[in-house]
């Protein structure tokens, strides 16, 4: 069974009762035939009208579909020869970030990623995709690797946001933070991000310092959850608050791509398969391939200095401000 | 159902030092006299704990008589996502900066401009909490950003001192973005061989300590200021378990090696005087 999501349920039971149909007609009688293609129709303009009129907090919902594809997944679809690196060399490995070296249409990359994990277990091993310092600390350390030998960096951004915890404050989850935004400002390699799911905040940005910012069409990426700020906005216990708190909050945080592309943060939105990035992660990976490869052969014809530059200025422009005077 | 309601229970407001003869102080509780406070910087004389001040207080704390001059007053925020949720009691972000304004006398959540101490001339940014929590947002970045480019341009130490909550929710994204942009131009600070000397003071959260706060080359912070990365109840909801008594403390950081110093507010000058006239000289 597949998970879905409740502005899906009139589409999914279309879907369901032609699946039956299918099953009763057997190829054999005409007349049933004629109906599932009209019920097929039907379903996919259903399914057309729902997902073209998205609100931002259903893009939300859909960004943290656990079918959604993750990094991992990711990297097996787009990449060969993937060895995956862990640790940090200080503390331990973190298994919400994953890192490594692989392949990508023949160039060698680096990639890294949040990884929310699949199933239950692996998303508890995982911590929902919620880094401590030290998985901040391995981002870093490998990112360091692609500058040392010069190979374009892809990161994956899907995260609710950098964990919140004793062990984590302890071991200085907001020095680790600044450290990699700090850092990210002097690799002299192409950095490319991908949001694909989740872009919770500093947690996110901690990985998506780079020359150029992607976003899969339904991802969202926000400085707070659709829940916390309706909880600061309507002053109400997270408990208390609901999803027509959600809906609200959401909109007025402008956290989807297209809100994202006209305010200026992100270079390009990647379409994704009718229904969400789940439906066909092959499809996505496809799509995202087209986009990476466009951008990656870009940035690598630019000299390190000039790719330095670009990224600085890419940053220091955002955020215009009046100097009217009030 | 509405007979059930429980009424809300009244708020726990932060005392600031309120009008009045006598003040309580926020930490031991003891009932003490305004002008004694007032006299000790705004320091409780029972047990220490730092009250907050503002950033204009600060300043007069530790630069030379007369030498600050402000810089970059005028910046205003555009309102980029034009923030205005729906739903009753929600005021528009614009309406609500104007109100702050009015209320705080201050133009934005931080001051930047030059100074001297002890005669070490200095470029520096202080932000101050009672506006909007002291967060970040295009203005505050804006202005970081600025102040840094001008202390690399005349080859100065460069200061900044933190209260705050961390980034502006009313900026969004844009706030977001701001936690890149002012480490950026601390990478190419320190390129320049001159100190970037961080202080942070109660509280610094959020955004601004997982971006410029802690990225100082010296990193000083005031007796008791709560410092992190997660507000307390979010871990307290999160993990479910007692935290410390000391947890987030300045003195909880020390200890775990994310701050250099921990210095009283009486001593700031001197000791920031002594760190510039250590670190100074060319290549």
């Amino acid at each position: 069974m597949h998970n879905y999501l409740d502005f899906e349920k009139p589409v999914v039971e279309l879907e369901n009762k032609i699946e039956e149909l299918r099953r009763i007609a057997d190829g054999s009688d005409v007349n049933i035939t004629t109906e599932i293609r009209r019920l097929e129709k039907k379903a996919s303009d259903m399914r057309n009208s729902i997902f073209s009129r998205l609100t931002p907090w259903q893009k939300t919902q859909i960004a943290r579909h656990f079918d959604r594809p993750h990094t991992l997944d990711l990297i097996n679809l787009l990449t060969q020869d993937f060895i995956e690196l862990h640790g940090d060399r200080n503390f331990s490995d973190d298994p919400a970030i994953v890192a490594g070296l692989a392949r990508f249409e023949g160039f060698p990359v680096v990639v890294i990623g949040h990884q929310k994990g699949k199933t239950t277990r692996e998303r508890i091993l995982r911590n929902f995709g919620q880094p401590h310092p030290e998985g901040y600390r391995k981002a870093l350390r490998i990112m360091r690797l692609a500058d040392r030998f010069n190979k374009p960096l892809i990161t994956f951004i899907d995260t609710p946001g950098a964990y919140p915890g004793l062990g984590a404050e302890e071991r200085g989850q907001a020095e680790a933070i600044a450290k990699n935004l700090y850092m990210m400002f002097k690799l002299r390699n192409p950095i490319i991000s991908v949001v694909i799911g989740e872009g919770g905040s500093g947690g996110a940005l901690a990985l998506s310092v780079a020359d150029r910012i992607l976003m899969l069409e339904h991802s969202v990426y926000s400085v707070i959850s659709p829940e916390g700020c309706a909880a600061i906005l309507w002053k109400k216990a997270p408990n208390e608050t609901g999803p027509e708190d959600f809906e609200r909050a959401s909109a007025a945080l402008k956290l989807t791509a297209s809100d994202l592309l006209s305010l200026g943060v992100i270079d390009e939105i990647i379409p994704e398969p009718l229904g969400g990035a789940h439906k066909s992660h092959k499809e996505t990976a496809a799509n995202i391939k087209k986009a990476l490869l466009m951008h990656m052969e870009e940035l690598m014809r630019k000299p390190s200095d000039m790719l330095l530059n670009e990224r600085y200025e890419k940053f220091r422009k955002i955020g215009a401000v009046s100097e009217a005077g009030l | 159902m509405a007979w059930f309601k429980k009424d809300k229970p009244a708020s726990q407001k932060h005392v600031k030092v309120p009008e009045g003869l006598w003040i309580k102080c926020n930490s031991c509780k003891e009932i003490i006299y305004r002008k004694e406070v007032e006299r000790n910087l705004k320091v409780c004389p029972k047990c220490n704990y730092h009250f907050r001040i503002s950033a204009k207080e600060r300043i007069h704390l530790f630069v030379d008589e007369g030498s600050f001059i402000e810089t970059d007053k005028n910046l205003s925020s555009n309102d980029p996502l034009n923030f205005s949720p729906e739903g009753k009691d929600q005021v528009p972000y614009k309406t609500r900066l104007e109100e702050v304004r009015e209320s705080t006398d201050l133009t934005e959540a931080a001051i930047s401009g030059n100074a001297s101490i002890d005669g070490h001339p200095v470029i520096m940014i202080v932000l101050d909490f009672s506006f909007f929590g002291g967060s970040m947002g295009s203005v505050v970045g804006e202005k970081f950003v600025r102040a840094v480019e001008k202390a690399s341009e005349e080859r100065l130490p460069f200061i900044s001192i933190a209260s705050s909550g961390g980034a502006r929710m009313q900026e969004g994204i844009i706030s977001l973005i701001q936690m890149a942009k002012t480490s950026a131009v601390i990478s190419k600070f320190k390129t320049i061989g001159k100190p970037y000397i961080s202080i942070l003071a109660d509280p610094t959260f959020g955004g601004v300590s997982a971006s410029f706060a802690m990225l100082g080359d010296i990193i000083i912070a005031e007796p008791k200021s709560l410092i992190g990365f997660a507000g307390k109840r979010v871990i307290e909801q999160t993990i479910n378990q007692q935290l410390p008594d000391n947890f987030q403390t300045a003195e909880f950081l020390l200890e775990h090696g994310m701050i250099d110093i921990i210095v009283p507010r009486k001593d700031l000058k001197r000791t920031i005087s002594n760190i510039l006239s250590l670190t100074a000289g060319d290549k």
